[in-house]
């Protein structure tokens, strides 16, 4: 077992940040080479003001229209998104790592907390789910892929909330920790949970051409 | 899929569409798809393919998903399920029942007005999924017969309705004849150089509704405006080629538009109360040709009004005295973002304005734009019964005092027009034109 | 062009006082200056529904219905299209046609001033009529027409085949062809556009659409071989009888001969090409990249560019200059071969080169006023109306006709004195 979890700890480790950093460069550098051809103004319309003024805008809850019409989806996507983001990042177990591989070390948050907060991501990982079963618009558009996806999002929060809370074998849970961590890195650039990097493009773009080109908000 | 082929089979398509159909093959279907995916979409499209998180959002900002109790069928990622996804899924490997589908839901159950896009939290663009959706079927020759045919009068004629040169030229003397019975001196200049503006039209003014080449007339003449109209080609300025996906052919009538504005040497294209024709030409047609912005500047009929009353070139006489409530159309105000211009026309016009709700760039689509009236009577029916929630904001306004619907678009006149009557609404419509022309101060007669 | 060398090149001023028309007339139209500046004419209304021509104070003995298009040939004499009783024709200095029609537009005037076409429509038939001269046959629509350099060919493109609003499908098959002459080409085309007669009458080139999707040029009836996604107007080499037309492939603009593409590179847009007079030089409007627009000359970019457009593209008459009008943020320049003119303007009309290509000069107007622009100097006169600068054969005068206070004015000045 030891074995297995180096292996999951070290080199898969590493295949997984490279595989997540390496496929993002090539997503970015492939959206940058292609933008031009065969839509030649793309760039033309490109404005820091307005693309940042629909980002800011469509990144703060409830600021527009839509989001106001969905209070309870807007809740849950911003908190989900949040805890999502910021969990992995400052939990304690996860910095002490960092510590002790490179001597690196940041605030972390108390236990407790992050505690919460994973529980908040797996179960806004479930309210996703139920809503896609549940409102025909959401069902109409869905498909197995969409289930997986959220399995691959939910996944590394649940097996760290089980291996944490030492509940069924904490070393395998663990290990099945680590390595759904790394299928989630590796998969972002190459499904659709490539949206958290191509919705600053996408909401720039449209906040550009409304703002500079249509005069008229997009929110 | 079996509720999406019940649909179908309710409803047929035109006969000339069906022969088009009858005539596909899977290997032409195959060979065209892949054409226009591989060499006319890039990053815009793979973007939106990619970044679509399927969660609906977008679905209560379509007026056909509204209309049509909530049925995800029309909600705009689930018209995007139907088409699109499913032809790159499938890479091409479809069949007629499909495109036939795709014809009706591309064609006729999208208006491109793209509200969506204002609810759709990554903005994507799905009305632009749709106009690939269109080009395809362009390419397939599956184009709903009465838009084709207007395509074709675009390629022969440079104007959507086959009105021949003579024709043109006739209609505007005729209307500068009988506007000099009000202004003795009225004038509707015809290819008059160095004019400070040439105005444009679209073609069924000559053809159905010469008064508001008449009432243009007036109002230019009153406001004292250097100004003419051509004579050759290029003096309309409508385009439905670009809701058939023929490119070629909308930039092709774009191009004479804008050059007989170079060759008249005006500063500026003043245009009048259409709204699908300024996005062909300071959006769409401009981008194709190679313009970033339309070369010669396009002010569209709202502005243009605003700048008049707000200079004092026109005076009102007396306020229109029934209240009046406001249509802002997609391509002037989620287009152009002249819904605060419109405002203010409507306020220096008339006693009393009731907002509709929602409005300005949230307001409801006509129902009739991005080319759907366009495909002729056969759709009339789906069309108004595809918008019932626009009659609602109708009767809602109306309840609140409206007695007048001031529709500022051609397309959207058209479309509430038919709203109107089948819901039995009872507003009277009206352009801009109509009202300054009734309550404005004319010159006193020599 | 006309010979200019009988004008009066004297030096001086002549004025014609206009100031008192508006009171002979109910109203005064849009005034025109002859080429050589001694006419001054306009379109006046006698009384209700009956028109006249005011030529220097004097009316045509003749009143109309109706009158429009009246403009100045370049030899002189003076055409406006005509209306009495319902019937359409063509007047010349006052005196009509014999012929007279339901209705006729557009009129193709010849360089030396001499011929005048119209396309003309008879009992809703339509066909061209050349020097009071109708095309033998008609047509049941008529649209684009040309009239050769010389003034002894017309040509349009005509609908052969019946196809009723509505019948696609026969649309499709094709029912539009051109016509030299009133002589129809046998095949036909889904569209014809933008006829060009060849310099020696014996060929007509026009953009052709084969079915919805395929574009060419056709010559004579025969399409090239290629086709392409898109094309625009043909043009004739002035000696060699080669079609030269931008063509689009593989999504971008190329420039064609024949069928086969002569420039080594693509184009977001290419369009306008004219030749040299001389026939040595091919230059063109072009956009190299979406929103930048300039001058390529044997496919060689100008280094200036424009953001918002490039128009009237022109070589001057001895084949060694080219001009064009650049507009970016609202202004425009001039540009001469490659080097743009530090001016800027609101507008610019047309330049005209002097025939040695030495001199350059356009109307040009500044806040409402107008005044002429030489050599990229400014004529010290704001006038509130000005009509295209003339030079004299040599060029070293310029012959200026404009309005100043209700005053018409002919002037003639040396080149040299405007320019420096």
């Amino acid at each position: 077992m030891n074995v297995i979890y180096q292996f999951v700890a070290g080199p898969l480790a590493w295949a997984a940040f490279i595989l997540f950093l390496s496929g993002i460069f090539l997503r970015m550098i492939q959206l940058f080479v292609k933008v031009n051809q065969p839509e030649k103004f793309l760039l033309h319309y490109f404005s820091l003001r307005y693309g940042l003024r629909s980002i800011i805008r469509w990144l703060t809850p409830f600021a527009t229209t839509n989001w106001r019409k969905h209070p309870v989806f807007t809740v849950v996507t911003f908190i989900f998104h949040g805890c999502l983001l910021i969990t992995p990042v400052f939990l304690s177990g996860h910095v002490v790592l960092i510590d002790e591989a490179w001597s690196l070390s940041w605030w972390t948050l108390p236990d407790g907390l992050a505690d919460l907060m994973t529980l908040i991501v797996i179960g806004s990982c479930v309210f996703f789910g139920i809503r896609r079963i549940v409102r025909p618009e959401v069902r109409f558009v869905t498909d197995a892929s969409d289930f997986i996806l959220l399995v691959i999002v939910a996944a590394p929060f649940i097996t760290g909330f089980l291996a944490y809370n030492q509940w069924f074998g904490a070393t395998w849970m663990t290990i099945a920790h680590m390595l759904s961590g790394q299928i989630l890195l590796a998969a972002i650039p190459f499904t659709r949970l490539n949206h958290i990097i191509l919705f600053f493009f996408s909401r720039a773009y449209m906040g550009s051409e409304f703002g500079k080109v249509r005069h008229a908000r997009d929110w | 899929m079996s509720e999406a082929q019940n649909l179908d089979n309710k409803n047929q398509l035109d006969t000339a569409t069906e022969a088009g159909i009858s005539r596909l093959t899977p290997e032409k279907i195959k060979k065209v798809v892949d054409c226009v995916i591989k060499r006319e979409t890039g990053v815009r499209f793979e973007t939106y393919m990619q970044t679509c998180i399927h969660c609906g959002l977008c679905s209560e900002a379509c007026h056909f998903y509204l209309s049509h109790d909530n049925d995800p069928h029309y909600s705009p990622a689930g018209k995007i399920k139907q088409t699109i996804w499913e032809l790159i899924k499938r890479k091409g490997n479809v069949d007629r029942d499909f495109i036939r589908r795709a014809v009706r839901i591309a064609h006729t159950e999208c208006n491109l007005c793209k509200r969506c896009a204002l609810y759709c939290p990554f903005g994507i663009d799905i009305a632009y999924m749709m106009l690939v959706m269109r080009r395809i079927l362009h390419k397939l020759a599956v184009t709903p017969l009465y838009i084709q045919d207007t395509a074709h009068s675009h390629s022969v004629t440079m104007n959507q309705m086959w009105v021949k040169g003579d024709e043109w030229v006739d209609t505007v003397q005729w209307q500068e004849e009988e506007a000099q019975d009000e202004i003795y001196n009225l004038r509707i200049p015809l290819e008059k150089h160095g004019s400070e503006i040439m105005y444009s039209v679209i073609a069924p003014e000559p053809k159905f509704q010469a008064q508001l080449i008449y009432q243009a007339a007036i109002i230019m003449n009153t406001a004292g405006i250097d100004w003419t109209m051509p004579a050759g080609v290029g003096w309309d300025n409508s385009d439905m080629a670009m809701y058939t996906g023929d490119n070629e052919i909308m930039g092709r009538v774009k191009r004479a538009h804008f050059e007989a504005a170079s060759r008249l040497k005006v500063k500026k294209i003043v245009m009048g109360e259409c709204g699908h024709a300024y996005r062909s030409v300071a959006d769409m047609g401009n981008r194709w040709l190679g313009w970033s912005m339309p070369p010669v500047p396009v002010v569209h009929a709202i502005e243009f009004y605003y700048d008049l009353l707000k200079s004092g070139k026109i005076k009102i006489a007396k306020k229109y005295e029934k209240p009046v409530t406001l249509h802002d159309p997609c391509n002037v105000v989620r287009g152009a973002g002249l819904h605060e211009k419109a405002r203010y026309v409507a306020n220096q016009l008339c006693d009393k304005v009731v907002e509709m709700i929602p409005n300005r760039e949230h307001n409801y689509c006509c129902g009739a734009g991005g080319g759907v009236i366009n495909c002729g009577p056969a759709f009339k029916l789906s069309r108004t019964e595809g918008n019932s929630v626009k009659a609602e904001q109708l009767f809602n306004a109306k309840s609140r005092g409206a007695m007048t619907l001031i529709a500022p678009c051609h397309n959207c006149h058209s479309g509430l027009h038919d709203i109107v009557h089948h819901y039995e609404v009872g507003l009277e419509l009206k352009f801009f034109s109509d009202i300054i022309y009734e309550c404005m101060e004319k010159p006193e007669d020599k | 062009m006309t010979d200019k060398s009988a004008w009066d090149w004297d030096k001086g001023d002549k004025t014609i006082d206009t100031t008192g028309w508006s009171a002979q007339y109910k109203w005064v139209e849009e005034l025109h200056a002859a080429p050589d500046g001694q006419t001054l004419a306009a379109v006046v209304n006698v009384d209700q529904g009956e028109f006249t021509v005011c030529v220097n104070a004097t009316s045509w003995e003749k009143t109309f219905d109706k009158i429009w298009h009246l403009r100045f040939l370049n030899d002189g004499r003076l055409t406006a299209l005509v209306s009495a009783m319902g019937q359409w024709t063509v007047a010349v200095d006052g005196s009509c046609w014999d012929n007279t029609f339901g209705f006729v537009w557009n009129p193709l005037f010849s360089n030396n001033g001499k011929h005048i076409a119209v396309a003309v429509q008879r009992d809703m038939r339509y066909c061209m009529a050349l020097n009071d001269e109708s095309w033998k046959t008609d047509f049941a629509n008529m649209t684009y027409f040309a009239l050769s350099p010389d003034g002894s060919k017309t040509a349009a493109c005509v609908q052969v085949k019946d196809a009723d609003s509505g019948q696609i499908q026969k649309f499709q098959k094709g029912t539009f062809t051109a016509a030299i002459d009133g002589k129809p080409w046998e095949q036909t085309f889904v569209n014809v556009w933008h006829l060009a007669i060849s310099p020696d009458n014996r060929h007509l080139a026009a953009e052709v659409r084969l079915n919805l999707y395929d574009y060419t040029i056709a010559v004579d009836a025969k399409p090239w071989e290629q086709i392409y996604q898109s094309v625009w107007e043909p043009v004739f080499h002035p000696a060699d009888g080669s079609v030269t037309a931008p063509v689009k492939s593989d999504g971008k603009w190329h420039m064609a001969r024949d069928g086969k593409i002569i420039w080594n590179r693509g184009f977001v847009q290419l369009w306008r090409q004219r030749f040299s007079p001389d026939g040595s030089k091919l230059a063109a409007i072009v956009a190299p990249k979406f929103g930048r627009w300039t001058v390529a000359v044997d496919q060689e970019l100008w280094a200036v560019s424009a953001k918002q457009m490039v128009t009237d593209l022109a070589f001057s008459p001895d084949s060694s200059k080219i001009a064009a009008l650049f507009k970016s943020g609202g202004y425009w320049k001039i540009a001469v071969d490659g080097d743009l003119w530090s001016r800027k303007f609101d507008r610019v009309f047309t330049p005209v080169f002097s025939s040695d290509g030495r001199s350059l000069a356009a109307k040009v107007e500044t806040k409402g006023k107008y005044t002429l622009v030489v050599n990229g100097k400014l004529w010290q006169q704001s006038c509130d109306m000005i009509w295209d600068p003339v030079f004299s054969p040599d060029g070293d005068k310029i012959l200026i006709r404009f309005m100043k206070d209700g005053i018409y004015h002919r002037r003639i000045e040396l080149t040299s004195n405007i320019s420096g």
